[in-house]
Formats: structure tokens, sequence, C-alpha cells
């Protein structure tokens, strides 16, 4: 192990302990919130679907707007790192690792909300029992299931080196089972060319399919709306539209991870405005796709004035007003002003702009699924009146503050486990001050 | 063939035409076929406890999750609903749900009220199931549950259905329900349950109109036809081109082209197996079908354009 190396890893290797009471309390929190979440699941299986805000209308309700942000959220490291690995760009290693912890993450905690949707979990096994290769949700079962297990090659692949580090590093102050579990997981990795030559081939081969996989991923997703005949869903550019929506938040949420980890690690050596600039500027780029997604979309309905389409547009004109001005005009406008002009470039306002661009993204999900089902072709008539609009009850955000939870717990667990910036081959990662 | 009289035996279903008296014997059914005294306690659909003769208990069986994906051999079953006798009676809701086993608030068939345009008259429109020839719902269906038949009739079988609700944000007709939550129903426990009969629900799946498949093999009609105190709905074979609504038989086809009739937003390539005839030289006032319904009821049609013109003078 050279030098660099060494001092690399002995700056890491304390991070991945928990040792101030914060770290503790946050850990505590997120346990606390995933019990939330499982008392919520508690109430609702033994009380049925009866306790969420979903009716025989909208039959699909913030589980299935989380489902698809969650979802979408994954993209950050399947296109973003798959894509900075392909190209070969040299400051991607800083934030590489956590593109892809976000991915594996997301990709877990995703498919969750499908099962909170679910009325019946117990039979939740009949989709591979009696599975139909015709229904768009079997494609969706695959797919999901292929790009977690694509993501989680591509992000092992990139481990390996550096469980081999840990393994050989005498000083890590970690228990037995910890340096045990590197060592099975270096899979007896040295650092000699010829195993830097596989590991590099397999590495490009997986981040070139799992580009391929997400797209088709997120496309399928898509096509459970755009399939059905409802007037808000049936659209053939709600493929591309969700591809470009995902890698948006997916690009803003891990700006926001960028700035946490940074504060709380002090990574400033590493992690640099430059850095922010860089994905900044590809955030800029999908905030002006997204907003020209968004106008084709409402822009096609809008004008032919369709009965069933103008009744939409009117709803979301009314009732999701201000949701509509916060997801389709500030998410997009917002951050083009931030990252448009180089002036107002600056670490905390590009996270600010992520922020923005992520909470707009959700409330987009949110204005795709239930204003939709609640303008159908026949109007809801003759049908109880509590039935006839959502909203989202305790039990849902509950169960929703689980899943967050969750996905906060295990992008830390990870995090604590291997170093959050590649050790291996980036000795030079340090920027002089 | 044994094993199959003994699953038999062991089934209880009780039929409404127990209540009507009408003691109907089939053979094969139960293990003998002897004159009993034996009695037993049944509960009818109103939810009486009554003392029977055995014998008298109508064993004819709901076909079986297998038998009930098959469809009746050479049928092809259509409706045909006359809006112009329609004045929203009721009772084909109230008659579908009693013989469902559905409370108030879970509908198959429903009663929207209709204007065309702004400026045509507003009329009742009894949606049930349309067993599209070309359902949406089944095909969107991960697990096979909800399928189209030979004959026609789309169903579900809530003993397969996982409760994604693909198939209600499928259908662009909202023909489907969602059974909620779990309702204690102690008349249910015995009852055998077949995709045929939609008895009994369950909870955390889907239900919807089925076209009554249960009733047809015993040559009787769907609920809602018999209920219908107006004869609105006609049911019958396409291959035999023939509908009855109980009271007369007339040839679909001819009732079909005489009348105009339609299917309700047939752009859409559903093909719809429910025809309506349009609501021209009404029987009875539009009216008619606000009198004597109760507040809860009034309030589901508040919301249509006929309420608000009315409410803004």
């Amino acid at each position: 192990m050279d030098k660099a190396e060494l001092n690399l890893l002995r700056e890491f290797a304390p991070q991945l302990k928990i040792r101030t009471i914060l770290g503790k309390a946050w850990i505590i929190i997120l346990i606390s919130g995933l019990l939330f979440g499982l008392f919520g699941l508690y109430v609702q299986i033994v009380k049925g679907h009866i306790v969420t805000g979903m009716r025989d209308y909208v039959v699909w309700g913030v589980y299935i707007v989380n489902f698809i942000f969650f979802m979408g959220l994954s993209y950050a490291g399947a296109l973003i790192a798959g894509s900075l690995h392909l190209m070969q760009t040299n400051w991607r290693k800083p934030i590489m690792r956590m593109a892809e912890i976000l991915t594996v993450v997301s990709l877990m905690v995703g498919p969750l909300f499908i099962i909170l949707c679910i009325g019946r979990l117990d039979r939740l096994y009949y989709l591979f029992v009696y599975g139909r290769i015709q229904s768009p949700i079997t494609w969706d079962v695959i797919a999901i299931s292929t790009d977690l297990f694509g993501c989680l090659i591509f992000l092992y692949l990139a481990l390996i080196p550096d469980f081999a580090k840990l393994r050989d590093f005498i000083e890590l102050d970690a228990k037995p089972w910890r340096k045990k579990l590197y060592r099975i997981l270096a899979l007896g990795y040295q650092d000699t060319p010829e195993f830097n030559k596989i590991l590099k081939r397999s590495k490009n081969i997986m981040a070139a399919i799992i580009i391929a996989i997400a797209i088709i991923v997120y496309s399928v997703l898509a096509w459970i709306f755009s399939v059905t005949l409802q007037p808000g869903w049936h659209s053939a550019i709600f493929g591309p539209y969700f591809v470009i929506a995902a890698v948006y938040s997916g690009t803003g949420v891990l700006i926001i991870v960028m700035w946490i980890y940074r504060k709380v690690y002090n990574l400033q050596a590493y992690i640099t405005k430059e850095h922010f600039v860089k994905i900044g500027v590809l955030l800029l780029i999908l905030a002006a796709f997204f907003g020209y997604f968004t106008f084709s979309e409402y822009l096609t309905k809008w004008y032919g004035s369709e009965k069933n389409d103008s009744l939409l547009i009117d709803r979301l004109f009314s009732e999701f007003f201000w949701m509509f001005i916060i997801s389709n005009y500030i998410g997009v406008i917002l951050p083009l002003i931030i990252m448009g002009i180089p002036k107002f470039r600056s670490i905390n306002s590009i996270t600010f702009a992520a922020i923005i661009s992520v909470i707009a993204l959700w409330f987009n999900r949110y204005l795709i699924v239930i204003p939709t089902l609640e303008v159908p072709y026949l109007p809801i008539q003759d049908s109880r009146v509590e039935y006839m609009y959502y909203s989202s009850t305790w039990v849902e955000w509950s169960t929703i503050t689980g899943a967050v939870a969750l996905f906060c717990l295990l992008f830390t667990l990870l995090s604590k486990f291997v170093p959050i910036i590649e050790v291996s081959g980036n000795a030079d990662l340090k920027v002089k001050s | 063939m044994a094993k199959q009289y003994k699953k038999k035996s062991r089934r209880n279903f009780i039929n409404s035409s127990l209540t009507l008296g009408a003691a109907t014997f089939l053979s094969g059914g139960v293990s003998s076929c002897k004159k009993s005294e034996e009695k037993v306690k049944v509960l009818t659909h109103d939810g009486k406890l009554v003392e029977v003769n055995k014998d008298e208990i109508d064993s004819s069986l709901p076909a079986t999750p297998e038998e009930s994906r098959k469809g009746i051999p050479n049928r092809k079953f259509v409706m045909v609903i006359d809006l112009s006798r329609c004045k929203n009676a009721r009772k084909c809701v109230e008659k579908c749900q009693e013989a469902h086993h559905l409370v108030h608030g879970q509908e198959f068939m429903r009663v929207y009220l209709m204007q065309r345009s702004e400026k045509s008259a507003p009329y009742w429109f009894p949606k049930p199931c349309f067993h599209c020839n070309n359902p949406l719902c089944a095909s969107v269906c991960p697990v096979g549950a909800t399928y189209k038949r030979s004959d026609g009739i789309v169903l579900v079988d809530n003993e397969r259905c996982i409760g994604c609700k693909f198939c209600m944000t499928g259908c662009p007709y909202n023909a489907r329900i969602f059974i909620w939550e779990k309702l204690e129903n102690e008349n249910e426990e015995n009852i055998e349950y077949s995709p045929e009969t939609s008895v009994p629900v369950r909870e955390g799946t889907v239900a919807k109109c089925d076209f009554c498949p249960d009733m047809i093999r015993k040559k009787q009609l769907p609920h809602c036809v018999t209920s219908c105190p107006m004869g609105v709905i006609y049911f019958g074979d396409i291959n035999e081109d023939s509908v009855t609504n109980g009271i007369e038989t007339v040839s679909f086809s001819e009732l079909i082209q005489t009348y105009d009739g339609y299917r309700y937003l047939d752009v859409l390539g559903t093909e719809p197996s429910v025809y309506y005839l349009p609501a021209t030289a009404r029987s009875f006032p539009f009216e008619s079908g606000l009198e004597g319904k109760d507040e809860e009821l009034l309030e589901r049609y508040k919301n249509t354009p006929y309420f608000k013109n009315k409410k803004n003078g």
C-alpha cells in the first residue's frame, strides 16, 4: 500500500465508527421513525386499506407517488455514475460512491411503497406463481429486480478494492467480525495489473448495462400509467418524460447528499465548489428538459381542449393550483436562474436549487397520479360523497415516514461500513488548498 | 369422482330460490337422494334463521374457480338498456347489492345522471360492468385474477386477486370497486365462494358486476333485469339474437337497429357488451327519478351539470 493511500485510509477510517452523541441520536431517531412506520403498517394490515385515503376512484394515492419518486432517485447512480464512469471524467471520483449508494438504497426502498399499496400482501407471491407477461406490472417486477441486481453488482465491483484496503489496513480499529467480513468481501483481491484489468472491464460493462436498464425501468414505470386510457395518463411522451424527471430528481438528491457529507465528514478538501457547479450544470440541463417535457404535455392537452383533458386542466388550475405552481413553474425556473447566472452559483445556492427541484418533482408525481384519477371518463356520480376525492391519512404518512427513515438508515449504515469516498486509486484526490 | 362428491357435500350453498319457496333439487349434489326428515337451520339472504327440511335445500353448486374461467358453451351474452324507460327507481341497484351481499356504498350497478350537452335534456343512465370484448382490465391484471370468458363475461376471482388495483385504473368506466375493509358478516362463513356469484367479497380485493352467471346457469335472468319495475334492462344471447327484459322477448339486432342502439364511449375501442337505447320519447319525466330520494342519495348527484345549473338559477 503506498503512503498516500495509507494517509487516506487513516483519514477515513474514523468515519466508519459512530462516535458522536449526535451520530448516535441520528440512528435512534431513524429507528424510531422506522418503528412508527411499522406501527402504521400494522394498523393498515389489521384494519384494512380503509385507514388510507384511497377509495374507489383514487385507488392509488401517495404510496404510488412515493414509489415513482424513490425509483426516480435511483437514477442518480445509474445514469450519473454510469455515464461519468464511461466518459472517464476525473472529477467524478469523490462523488461516485455516494451516487452508487443512493441508487442501491432507493432501489431497495422504492418497491416497498408498492407493497404498502397492495390489498393482499399475503398473496404477493402470486406475482411469480401466476405472473402474466402481458401485464405491465410483471414488466415492472422483472425490470426493477434486474436493475437492483445490476446496480448492486456495479457498487460491489467498485467496493472490492476498498474492502481489500480495509483488510490490509492493520491500524483499523474495528470489531473482529467486521474485519473478517472485509476479508471475505474483498474476494482475495490484490492490487495487481491483472486484477485491475478484469475489474475495470467488468465495471465498464456494468456501467453500460445499468444505464440501459435504468432507462427501461423508468419507461416501464411510465407505461403502467400510459397504457391505460385515463385522460391524464394516456400519453406517448410519458416514457421519456418520466426518465428525464427521474434523472432530475436523482441529481437533486445527489447534490443534497454531497452537501450533507461534506459538512458532516469534513470533506471540504475533496468535494469542492467545482463538483457542485459541474453537477449543478447537469441539473440546469435537466431542469430545461423537464420544463420542456412538462410544457409539451400540458400544451397539447390544453390547446386541443378535448373535454376530459379540459376537465383535468381546470382541476389542476383550481384545486391543485399551488402544487402546479411549485412543481412546474418554481421547480423549473428557480434552478434555471440559480445555475444559469454564474454569479449566483455557490455551494449553498446550488444545494438550495437541488432541494427545490426535489420538492417540485415530488409534487409533479402527485399531480400526475391523483388529479387524473379524480377526473375519470365517466364523471364521478352515485358513489358515496366521501369517496369522490382523495386526501391522505396519518397512516399513509406514518408508513411513508418509516420508509424515508429506512432510506436514511440504510444510507447511513452503508456509509459507516465503507468509506464514502473511494480510497483505492484515488490517492491524488485531495485538492491542494 | 368420490372425492368430488365429498367436496360437494361439504358445501352449504343456499340461494335465493329457497326463500321464494321453489325447492329445486338437483341430482348429483348431495350424497343421498333419499327423502329425509332431517331438519337443518339455514340463513336466508335477508338474515333470518329458518329451519327447513334438508331436502329443500337447493344444492345446485356454484361453479368452482376453474369452471368459472371457461364460460358457458356457445353463448355470447349481451345487455341492452333502454334509457327512455329508466326513472332511477334504483331497484336494480338494491337487488344487486342484496344478491351479492354488498353493503350500502358498495355498488356494482350505478345510476348516473347524464346530459349529452348543455342544452340537451338530462336522463338516467344505469351502468353495470360493460363486459368489454377488448377488456383492458383483464389485459393489465398481473396474476390473471380477472379474465374474459368464451361467453363474453368478464369475471374477478377474488381468491386470486392481489389487490394491486391496476384493473381499476385500466377500466375507463369505473366499473370496479375495491373492498376496503372487512365487514363482519357471519352469514357468509358457510358460503362457498365462486367467481360466478361474487359472494362473499373479500377485503383487499376488487369486485364488480358479474352478469350473474350463476343465475344464467339456472336459466334465470340477472337480478338487475328481474328487479326493474320498468323493464329497462334486456339481457340475452347475441348468438341467438334475442334479448328479454323478463316481460317481452325481442330480436336483439332489430331492437338495436330500430332504436339506434349504441355503446357508451365506443370510441375507446373497448367494445362493450352493453348497449344503450337513446333516451328519446321518455316514459317518465326525468324529475321523477329524484322524488322520494333521501339527502344522502341526492348528494351523490350534486356535482352534475344539471344540479349546478339549477343552483345557479
